[in-house]
């Protein structure tokens, strides 16, 4: 057997599981979105625009994630970014791994318990009824783009920290003694060497936690109580409830267009810094 | 700084641990802790949709894992000796399944699925000798493990070559000097090596097979897994039996990855 027709034999199983589950069914998705609606819920086969003619018609959806999920994104870095900096520099290096794994762990448990216990806490037996105690009365957290925000960073936070720890570890910790050493004082040499140094880490955990909450669907439904609607809450009713299945292919093909738009300029601007890495994944 | 670091500790861990303290409350009423009882924990496990449901969970993830795992190593390791078209589409795939958001995954599973099924069933029903009743296709268990083990071959791959590409390439081309076969060189030097990452892969797979709600809210038809069975309890109200339930979960899924993210960093390190 030559070292050809070896790794074709190797390659088989996941080329054909790759066709079948995701190339065929994408092109369904995007066959359809040209397709008009079936009396009986399925798709007539059409060319038209149509269906994404009628995407107006979702625009709440598309305000409603545009808006939230750029400030989860930007209050995520706020609050991951000073974590990242203790764990890169100033934490002993025995604890670094296991303070790390903390950090990421929760990221990988079910991200619908740890909704769930927002509800918990932000209903009307939890945090509001502690505040009632210090007399501050009437408030109402749950079903509210608050409790939305708050469940975003929860979720999120861990994908935020990792990425950019991993840019300030690699960062040359001599400069910053340098620095210091030529009298500049430590805000000044932070936003001289770290933070620029560390570009890189904040863009792919922005990238990343962005493009997650632009598919998100638990958060807005558990936290949002149907007030708070974002596109995969559309995406669900129109396949799940109204079975619209060509109206919910253009809006799925929207959203993953403008991933893609968001990925690309996000590329670009991240091979114009000239630091292109590519090692700063998730896991 | 230090006590900044506390904070978002305890932010990211009093929700979950909320959560596991209500689970042991004996009280009726889930939000006044009125003593210790694990007669919740009991409850759960005596509910038959509840095992029901678990039991689906385990044989998806357990199935979809290993399928993963097993298929996920072998076009890694074949990607490892590849240049050209070949190579591109296969990175093109794989980037394409990690980056679309879980919700795009499950609709185009759905629909890609029941417009083949659709088109299959008549057809194998009129091939099928008279007499017999004809095998169907519809969404259920094993459409649910195909799209997990498409997801999560993805991310093996990706965890895998990370490994191969720490690897001392010395240590192969050694092996080879030294006349052992391809097959020997890789179940000799190879496989030892990348060992860690690929039970590391498969615990990551398992977690996130069993912890996934988007894609089987789609693809499931009409099983029902355990965060399926967990989100259409919450709709109807917080119980302590959801509490007890979500303990376990989150117990189980915290284990797991604990060892996966030991596995990869200690064998890491061993590269270096």
């Amino acid at each position: 057997m030559t070292q050809k027709t070896r790794n074709w034999l190797l390659l088989a199983p996941a080329g054909a599981w790759f066709l079948v589950m995701l190339v065929i069914p994408l092109s369904v998705v995007f066959i359809f979105s040209f397709g008009e609606r079936a009396p009986s819920g399925g798709v007539v086969p059409a060319f038209t625009f149509e269906q994404y003619a009628n995407l107006p018609a979702r625009w709440a959806a598309f305000k409603n994630t545009m808006t939230l999920a750029p400030i989860g994104t930007f209050s995520a870095l706020l609050i991951a970014y000073p974590l990242a900096y203790f764990l890169a520099v100033k934490v002993k290096p025995e604890w670094k791994t296991i303070l790390l794994v903390l950090v990421i762990v929760p990221f990988w448990t079910s991200i619908l318990i740890r909704s769930y216990a927002w509800i918990f806490l932000l209903g009307g037996r939890g945090i509001p009824t502690l505040l009632e105690w210090v007399g501050i009365e009437g408030v109402r957290l749950i079903n509210t783009p608050f409790a939305v925000l708050v469940g975003i960073i929860y979720g999120y936070l861990p994908l935020m920290v990792f990425p950019i720890y991993v840019s300030l570890d690699k960062l040359d910790k001599r400069l910053l003694e340098a620095s210091s050493d030529l009298g500049a004082k430590p805000w000044r040499t932070f936003l001289q060497i770290t933070l620029p140094l560390s570009i890189p880490g904040i863009a792919t955990g922005c990238m990343l936690v962005f493009i997650l909450l632009m598919g998100e669907y638990l958060i807005p439904a558990l936290l949002g109580g149907g007030k708070v609607f974002f596109v995969g809450n559309a995406l669900v009713d129109l396949f799940l409830q109204s079975r619209n299945w060509a109206y919910g292919s253009a809006l799925a093909m929207t959203l993953v267009v403008v991933m893609l738009i968001i990925v690309t300029i996000y590329m670009w601007i991240i091979s114009r810094l000239g630091a292109g890495r590519k090692d700063v994944s998730i896991m | 700084m230090r006590l900044y670091a506390i904070v978002v500790y305890l932010f990211l861990y009093i929700p979950i641990g909320i959560i596991a303290l209500f689970s042991f409350n004996a009280g009726r009423h889930a939000s006044e802790l009125q003593g210790f009882s694990i007669k919740w924990y009991g409850k759960a496990l005596s509910n038959p949709f509840v095992m029901d449901a678990l039991e689906t969970s385990l044989i998806v993830a357990f199935t979809s894992a290993l399928c993963a795992s097993v298929f996920g190593t072998m076009a890694a390791v074949a990607l490892q000796g590849i240049k050209g078209p070949l190579r591109t589409i296969f990175d093109m795939m794989i980037y394409i399944a990690v980056m679309i958001p879980g919700i795009v995954i499950g609709i185009a599973t759905l629909i890609g699925l029941v417009t083949v099924f659709d088109q299959l069933n008549p057809l194998i029903a009129s091939i099928w000798p008279n007499g017999f009743e004809p095998p169907k296709f519809r969404m259920g268990i094993g459409s649910l493990i195909a799209a997990h083990t498409m997801f999560l071959m993805a991310l093996v791959v990706i965890i895998i070559r990370a490994r191969l590409a720490g690897m001392d390439r010395a240590l192969t081309e050694a092996s080879s000097d030294l006349y052992a076969s391809p097959m020997g060189t890789f179940i000799q030097v190879t496989l030892p090596m990348i060992f860690p990452a690929i039970l590391a892969g498969f615990l990551l797979s398992f977690t996130f097979s069993f912890d996934d709600f988007i894609i089987a809210f789609f693809v499931a038809g009409s099983e029902t897994t355990l965060p399926i069975y967990v989100f259409s309890s919450i709709r109807r109200g917080v119980t302590p039996e959801i509490n007890a339930i979500g303990t376990m979960v989150l117990v189980i899924s915290l284990l797991l990855l604990i060892t996966a993210q030991l596995l990869l960093q200690r064998g890491g390190k061993k590269n270096k």
